[in-house]
């Protein structure tokens, strides 16, 4: 498959990273030729292979669910690009 | 006495234990080496100071008995540092100052060393020749025009030219494994779960690896027990007894088993390379081990899997970068989304935004079977190889990279042949396997190239003995003069 300019944009627009359109011809060339690769695996037949999703002999651990941590406001908010004493302040949301 | 940064990290920990070097006077050299190395554009943050602190308290105060007695160590900036700049090779990171210290660099300091200052890498490590770094090229002491490797370029270079007498980098690739090969030294990816990943800024979760980059293999094993070790704070640690590499290094590799895959003579491989991949072959025969052909038949789609798999996690671990908590934020946007967008488009270099693209494609709707789970499938078929190889043999060894060190801007238009450099050391990764790159000839233009020892999961140990074997024998030293002072 090839991935046109609209998808592109629309894709950008998923992950939340602004493209100028100047951009998007050389990014469409790149993201072509890096699928063209990946999809050499459409050669293998893989219908009878279990989907590998961790590659550890274990299963995750499971820990107590118990406060190890906290009162730490100060540090959480220390490089926050813009804070008041108390929260996060982003550009306004809500009408 | 003579210079000591050029001595091996080993040599040095001898010089201290006995009291011909204080920590002070070590420190103080390397800071000078540092200093007149700024050509090579390895560090992003130094922190002299406070290593000079470190170095009077160790010596007022000498604890001998530690593995790193008052040893001052820079570290790859992907490593999360308590109240020192940890930027990730990024713009979108220029001001972040964590309050809190990554397990394996606290593991380091545990043991008596102290930070000298952070290592420029490829943009959140996603990179082969530290090209894709906010803060500039790093250039290889090797030579002028040279990539140092990546994406621990500046841990490889800074280390190779004794701006530290040893380093820690990470791979999800190769990118401890491939710097190495560029410049003559010794780097280790651990089994997946051997070090822990809490407070390193992650990219591909499932891949991510912190490992040492030295010398010589017995500052490797020193540095991998130091740094190693099981942490409640990363969920996917092994729980398993501190092993002793450093202690435990043999040479007698009599009997063992090495297995030579016929997947890893690829088209279009220098001749040098499979001159030096014989080299080795022959040496570790010589020792007293067995050649035995293996084959490893899914080894020509590990890259396109990693190309999916790496991107995914990527994609999902990178969306973190809002501009609202910490990080860089856009002073443009009208709203939330536009401040979003902006701050991730102006924060993150071009070589991440392909790669979050990449991720968010093959994760979205509709496409997820195809991509995503298609990947997931052959990353599989791929461990599956290595299992039933590991059945008859001990080790493996093939090139660490397909080619030696290239300029710089040779292959940056092209995103493709800038990935198959990590042809060799991506499969690896995938299977969660120990690897380790040593240095062993150079090519007709001098340059530096590695061979690589795979082992089986948690059997460190013996590909570093190998490598230990293979070093005495190999006779490489590395020539690399200081034109950049």
């Amino acid at each position: 498959m090839s991935l046109d300019k609209e998808k592109i944009k629309h894709v950008a627009k998923l992950a939340r990273i602004s493209v100028d359109d100047a951009k998007v011809e050389s990014l469409t060339k790149d993201l072509n030729s890096i699928f063209k690769f990946i999809e050499q695996l459409n050669e293998l037949n893989t219908d009878k292979v279990e989907p590998l999703t961790s590659i550890l002999n274990q299963s995750l651990r499971s820990r107590k669910d118990e406060i190890s941590d906290g009162k730490i406001r100060e540090k959480v908010l220390k490089n926050s690009p813009k804070e008041n004493e108390e929260f996060f302040v982003v550009p306004k949301v809500v009408e | 006495m003579a210079d000591i940064t050029n001595q091996s990290l080993n040599e040095i920990i001898e010089n201290v234990k006995t009291k011909k070097v204080s920590s002070t006077d070590l420190t103080k050299a390397y800071i000078k080496n540092i200093e007149s190395a700024k050509k090579l554009n390895t560090f992003v943050t130094t922190t002299f100071d406070q290593a000079l602190d470190k170095a009077k308290q160790f010596d007022n105060k000498p604890n001998f008995d530690q593995l790193l007695p008052g040893i001052p160590l820079a570290v790859k900036d992907l490593f999360c540092t308590e109240n020192t700049k940890t930027t990730a090779g990024s713009n979108i990171l220029n001001n972040f100052i964590p309050s809190y210290e990554s397990t394996v660099t606290k593991n380091l300091w545990n043991n008596g060393s102290f930070l000298l200052g952070k290592l420029n890498c490829d943009e959140f490590a996603m990179g082969s020749s530290n090209e894709t770094s906010h803060y500039g090229n790093v250039i290889n002491p090797v030579g002028d025009q040279l990539v140092p490797g990546g994406s621990s370029g500046g841990s490889s270079s800074a280390l190779a030219a004794d701006l530290t007498p040893a380093t820690i980098g990470t791979d999800t690739g190769g990118s401890i494994r491939q710097p190495a090969s560029f410049t003559g030294t010794v780097g280790l990816k651990p089994t997946y779960g051997l070090c822990s990943r809490w407070g390193i800024v992650a990219f591909a979760s499932s891949l991510d690896q912190a490992g040492p980059m030295t010398k010589t293999i017995k500052d490797c094993a020193i540095m991998l027990e130091s740094m190693s070790g099981f942490d409640e704070k990363d969920s996917t640690s092994i729980n398993k007894k501190k092993e002793q590499y450093s202690k435990n290094l043999k040479d007698n590799i009599k009997g063992l088993k090495i297995g030579i895959p016929k997947e890893y003579r690829v088209d279009n491989m220098p001749k040098e390379v499979d001159e030096l991949w014989e080299k080795g072959k022959k040496i570790l025969k010589d020792l007293g081990a067995q050649l035995i052909d293996i084959s490893l038949p899914h080894t020509k789609y590990a890259l396109p899997t990693y190309y999916i798999v790496a991107p995914a996690e990527a994609s999902s671990n990178l969306a973190r970068y809002d501009g609202v908590r910490y990080g860089y934020r856009s002073k443009q946007g009208k709203d939330l989304i536009e401040m979003y967008e902006k701050t991730r488009s102006e924060g993150f270099g071009d070589e991440v935004k392909r790669r979050i693209l990449i991720g968010t494609y093959v994760l979205s709707s509709g496409y997820y079977d195809a991509y995503y789970l298609k990947a997931q499938k052959v990353r599989q078929l791929i461990k599956k190889d290595f299992d039933d190889s590991f059945t008859k043999i001990d080790a493996i060894l093939t090139p660490s990279t397909p080619s030696s060190a290239f300029k710089i801007g040779e292959k940056t238009n092209d995103p493709v042949s800038m990935y198959l450099n990590d042809i060799f050391t991506v499969p690896v990764n995938l299977a969660g396997l120990p690897a380790l790159s040593m240095p062993a000839g150079v090519d007709k233009q001098g340059y530096p190239l590695g061979l690589q020892l795979i082992g089986k999961a948690l059997d460190e140990q013996k590909i570093l003995n190998i490598g230990y074997a293979f070093e005495k024998n190999c006779g490489f030293k590395n020539e690399i003069k200081k034109w950049w002072s």
